[in-house]
């Protein structure tokens, strides 16, 4: 394992019956680097993070994630983790504040300490004054604001987010990039799967192209722009396809 | 490092409580059901006294197990939807606290609509059912049936024939729970002591025991993949 890297994966193979999705991964990603994740549906990038996530069992590889490897030490890499996924992962019938102390009670967190972080949470989401509503009249770019607080509750070292734009509309995305850029500045690790190509050409610091369970393209961000991020996306994309 | 057991258990069913209070949702199509079963089954024997009388320990059984279905699928149901279970399985937590806190919820509901029909059911009948035994029998087989559930309809609702799917592979695994549940109601309704050879809640208690520890060492499996 590399010295700096925060997560390290080795080999990395997961297939379902006899379909491989990921083949032979090998990756490194640093503390404080913010990742894009790009590729055709299909391609692995949300097995990937579930995989990373503790959500499922690799086929074969080696995770570590901060040290700990997976799924052996899977509660102590879960508890460095927050998830923002396409869902909100919320309840509908109880309020912003009411999801964000039961998620608080998941990660160990209680008492006046809890409460003054999902306000301070709530705040910063832009969503203190709709903390009593209830999530099931919040609007779908609320609800992904809402699912960054509940991801940031327990102050995790990294932040995954498996397309976390699907469904939003301009302001809430803009919104959404505010937040993003927050908590890389805040020291976080960013892994980000996402199909929107302009944004992952200004939001991240690295961008890795999985195609077919591999990755085709892996490079730093800088001096990219979403056109020639779109000619690298098509070139990586139909080579692997041809292979 | 791991949220501790009965905090985690807690708050689930605290959630559940909480959420279930506010929309009524489970109770009230499980409740809504098992009062329209429980009518069908009192016109269909209306003539009949002596088979009204003696069937009703299986009508009592038959309604609660399908009126707990209908609240299993929903209850899971609810945890698959937005993804919530994900975000339960992310946290650092034991996740059989997942399966016991559910469970916890389940039964609660399940025995709510269970102490609402003996009243009911007492009426419509003319036989008391608001006895302690039975009542501590409704317990007993609540909690089976809730465990087995619990944990099948983890299984069946990440497919998409959940609704139909749960009844189908619940009730087979089931059978011996139902017929140790009907046989004991029906002992002690009837006056009928026990004859000696066979306990009938003794073998309630058993298939719970049974259940319980099957149920917690297989979830973890369940809800990986």
């Amino acid at each position: 394992m590399s010295e700096h890297a925060l997560v390290d994966i080795q080999g990395l193979v997961k297939a379902y019956d006899l379909l491989p999705i990921l083949r032979k991964l090998d990756l490194t990603i640093a503390r404080g680097e913010f990742v894009a994740l790009l590729g055709p549906n299909g391609s692995g990038k949300s097995t990937l993070i579930r995989l990373l996530c503790g959500l499922s069992r690799p086929t074969a590889g080696l995770i570590r994630i901060g040290g700990w490897e997976l799924p052996k030490e899977s509660a102590a890499v879960r508890a460095q983790i927050g998830l923002v996924s396409h869902k909100p992962l919320l309840y509908d019938n109880l309020s912003a504040i009411e999801n964000l102390q039961f998620f608080g009670r998941l990660y160990n967190l209680s008492g006046s300490g809890l409460q003054a972080h999902i306000q301070a949470m709530l705040v910063k989401v832009g969503l203190a004054k709709r903390g009593h509503d209830l999530v099931r009249t919040y609007s779908r770019g609320m609800l992904q604001r809402l699912s960054i607080a509940r991801a940031l509750l327990h102050n995790p070292d990294i932040l995954m987010l498996d397309e976390p734009y699907t469904g939003l509309d301009q302001d809430a995305s803009t919104v959404l990039d505010g937040l993003l850029k927050e908590a890389h500045a805040d020291g976080r690790t960013i892994l980000m799967t996402t199909h929107d190509l302009p944004r992952a050409a200004v939001l991240p610091t690295r961008v890795i192209i999985l195609s077919r369970g591999v990755i085709g393209y892996d490079a730093s961000a800088s001096g990219l722009d979403a056109l020639s991020l779109a000619q690298i996306y098509a070139n990586v994309t139909s080579m692997v396809s041809a292979r | 490092m791991k949220t501790p057991f009965l905090r985690t258990v807690l708050s689930i069913v605290q959630k559940d409580l909480r959420g279930e209070l506010r929309s009524r949702e489970l109770v009230g199509s499980m409740g809504l059901f098992a009062l329209l079963s429980i009518l069908v089954f009192s016109f269909a024997l209306e003539l009949d006294r002596v088979a009204r009388e003696e069937a009703i320990s299986g009508v009592l059984w038959v309604t609660v197990i399908y009126a707990s279905t209908i609240g299993l699928n929903r209850s899971m149901a609810m945890e698959r939807e937005h993804g919530n279970l994900d975000g339960m399985l992310m946290a650092p937590i034991d996740r059989t606290a997942i399966f016991f806190g559910k469970l916890v919820g389940n039964l609660v509901f399940t025995l709510v609509v269970g102490f609402i029909l003996l009243p009911v059911m007492t009426a419509l009948y003319n036989k008391s059912l608001l006895d302690p035994i039975v009542i501590s029998l409704l317990g007993l087989g609540t909690l089976g049936f809730a465990t087995v559930g619990t944990l099948l309809a983890t299984m069946t609702v990440q497919t998409r024939a959940r609704e139909s799917l749960l009844p189908i592979v619940m009730l087979p695994i089931t059978l011996p729970m139902m017929l140790a549940a009907v046989r004991a109601t029906t002992a002690t309704l009837s006056g009928t002591p026990d004859d000696g050879s066979i306990s009938w809640p003794a073998i309630l208690v058993v298939l719970d025991v049974i259940y319980l520890v099957a149920s917690f060492l297989l979830f973890e499996y369940v809800v990986e993949e």
